[in-house]
């Protein structure tokens, strides 16, 4: 098959500092919401994450929600977790979402089940990440199955990526499990929302010693945090985050909070582009997607440039 | 060893209220170590039941009886003249003993008494944790002797994932992450750079999802002359 480039791995290598979105599906049978969505964030992201059950709650499938991104106009990054499937459907499923269009794929372990709204289901974990991101690049690069079966035409060509948690422990492991996800067949890498750009930074100062940032790109994944009450549930409840105090008491301080959040954000994504080894940011609006695009526009990463070759509309 | 836990008193009478007598069968094995259904086991909720049952004026005559393994059929030969005279038996051995009980006396109701845990170690008095999930293809040689399959909440060979947080995992803070015990112990063994290959995909035929297993080891079989 001939090489058919997403349009979020053409931006990366034309050198943009390429800005993705996320769309969260609903807890419902209905499209309409996601394609709003899409149509908020075209011209303002290149691409657009579709989440796979997160938390372990039940929701529209992430490939299905690509399908309404890709009506929408958009460029959907399909997430794909360990958790409920096993190497046959997720295979299965790699084979079905190239079908339809979809050319991201974002590899993850995902949430454990018992945070979500069916604490008793049965896991599946059948691969982890590290092993679900090499299928799929054994998939396109050897054109084979996990089991080692030949697949004799129109193999699925994705362009992969993977998740990062600077913000996990043990910290040293973060950077060589980065790298373990590198060798595995990983093209790009979305982060875990950074409130702690300290010790981001000190990550990425590992990453460039291992030279990683010249091997994948990185993506620093924000959030504009609503209001100070969202912060600090976050910083009690969410694992693998470090929510700083000093961010929970600007934004109880302030007169505006959502003023306050976008400011903070923008700060952020200023603040994360000069860093070296950094190829863009992910932008996680969780319910808040209508921000993105002010957002977007006051930390000066407007207009969206064009991909070569590939039409106008994104998103 | 396999750890297991006695039942609610209330859901074994309910199991029982249709029975006059009944044989409580405690195991000299595993159960008897964790403490959920050995001689002193048998003991204790042989008399609670028959003192739950006068109170309710429908007296239960409880047989108590232990023997040394309820997993080996030879042992279950020994009682067969005490389980003829009864209605059922109240087997307090893990899952396995149970069934062997089951298979032994094919006419006679076994009901559990314990839920079967897992298989782990004795940490502390009264505190017991799962080590081993007989995956049927031994990986600790890998992992610093730490088992990533019974100890991580997602079984993931190629970890941390990104929920590991103060050595502890995303499930619970009183679970250890597996994975920042084996990234510990083998940085102590000078060996952690084994970590940073990837380890491959499980052959998972060799556990449960193979269907159930059996073991058959001719050169046993050869010299017992069969």
């Amino acid at each position: 098959m001939s090489e058919n480039k997403s349009r979020l791995q053409t931006l990366f290598e034309q050198g943009e500092f390429v800005v993705t979105g996320e769309i969260g599906p609903p807890k419902s049978a209905n499209g309409e919401g996601i394609r709003k969505h899409a149509e908020h964030l075209k011209g303002y992201c290149d691409a657009t994450n579709l989440t796979d059950n997160q938390t372990a709650i039940v929701r529209l499938s992430s490939i299905a929600a690509g399908m309404h991104v890709l009506k929408a106009g958009g460029e959907p990054i399909i997430q794909m977790t360990c958790r409920d499937r096993n190497r046959i459907a997720i295979q299965s499923d790699l084979l079905g979402a190239y079908s339809l269009g979809m050319k991201n794929m974002l590899c993850l372990t995902g949430d454990h089940q018992s945070f979500g709204n069916h604490p008793t289901a049965a896991n599946v974990f059948d691969v982890d990440s590290i092993q679900l991101i090499r299928m799929v690049k054994r998939m396109k690069d050897e054109k084979v199955f996990a089991c080692g079966e030949a697949i004799k035409k129109d193999e699925p060509r994705f362009f992969i990526g993977a998740v990062a948690n600077p913000f996990a422990d043990p910290f040293e492991v973060r950077v060589y499990r980065m790298e373990k996800k590198i060798n595995a067949g990983a093209q790009f890498f979305q982060t875990q929302i950074i409130f702690d750009l300290e010790r981001f930074e000190r990550w990425m100062e590992l990453v460039r010693e291992r030279g990683l940032h010249e091997r994948a790109y990185i993506m620093a994944g924000v959030m504009p945090v609503k209001s100070a009450k969202v912060a600090a549930y976050m910083q009690k409840n969410v694992s693998g985050m470090i929510v700083p105090d000093e961010m929970v008491t600007r934004l109880k301080n302030a007169e505006d909070q959502q003023a306050e959040a976008v400011e903070i954000c923008v700060e952020q994504i200023k603040h994360i582009r000069k860093i070296k080894g950094v190829s863009g940011v992910h932008i996680m609006a969780v319910g808040w997607e209508e921000i993105v695009p002010s957002i977007a526009e006051k930390a000066g990463l407007l207009p969206r440039p064009q991909a070569a070759g590939i039409a106008r509309v994104a998103g | 060893m396999i750890i297991a836990e006695r039942k609610p008193i209330e859901e074994i009478l309910g199991l029982l209220s249709r029975h006059q007598k009944v044989l409580v069968l405690g195991c000299g094995g595993c159960v008897t170590v964790c403490l959920a259904g050995g001689e002193k086991e048998v003991g204790i909720l042989s008399s609670q039941l028959a003192m739950a049952r006068s109170k309710e004026e429908r007296p239960l005559e409880v047989v108590q009886q232990t023997v040394e393994r309820q997993c080996d059929f030879e042992y279950l030969e020994g009682i067969r003249h005490i389980v003829k005279d009864v209605d059922a038996i109240l087997s307090l051995a893990c899952g396995i003993g149970i069934q062997t009980c089951a298979e032994a006396f094919p006419d006679k109701i076994v009901w559990p008494g314990v839920n079967t845990k897992f298989l782990g170690v004795n940490l502390n008095v009264g505190e017991w944790a799962e080590r081993c999930q007989a995956c049927g293809q031994c990986v600790l040689d890998k992992t610093g002797g730490i088992c990533p399959v019974a100890r991580c909440s997602k079984s993931i060979f190629n970890g941390p994932c990104g929920g590991s947080q103060d050595g502890k995992c995303e499930v619970s803070p009183d679970t250890d992450c597996a994975w920042a015990l084996i990234h510990d112990r083998l940085t102590r063994l000078g060996e952690v750079d084994s970590l940073r290959e990837i380890m491959p995909v499980k052959d998972w035929s060799y556990s449960r999802d193979g269907g159930p297993r059996k073991l058959v080891r001719e050169d046993l079989e050869l010299e017992s002359g069969k």
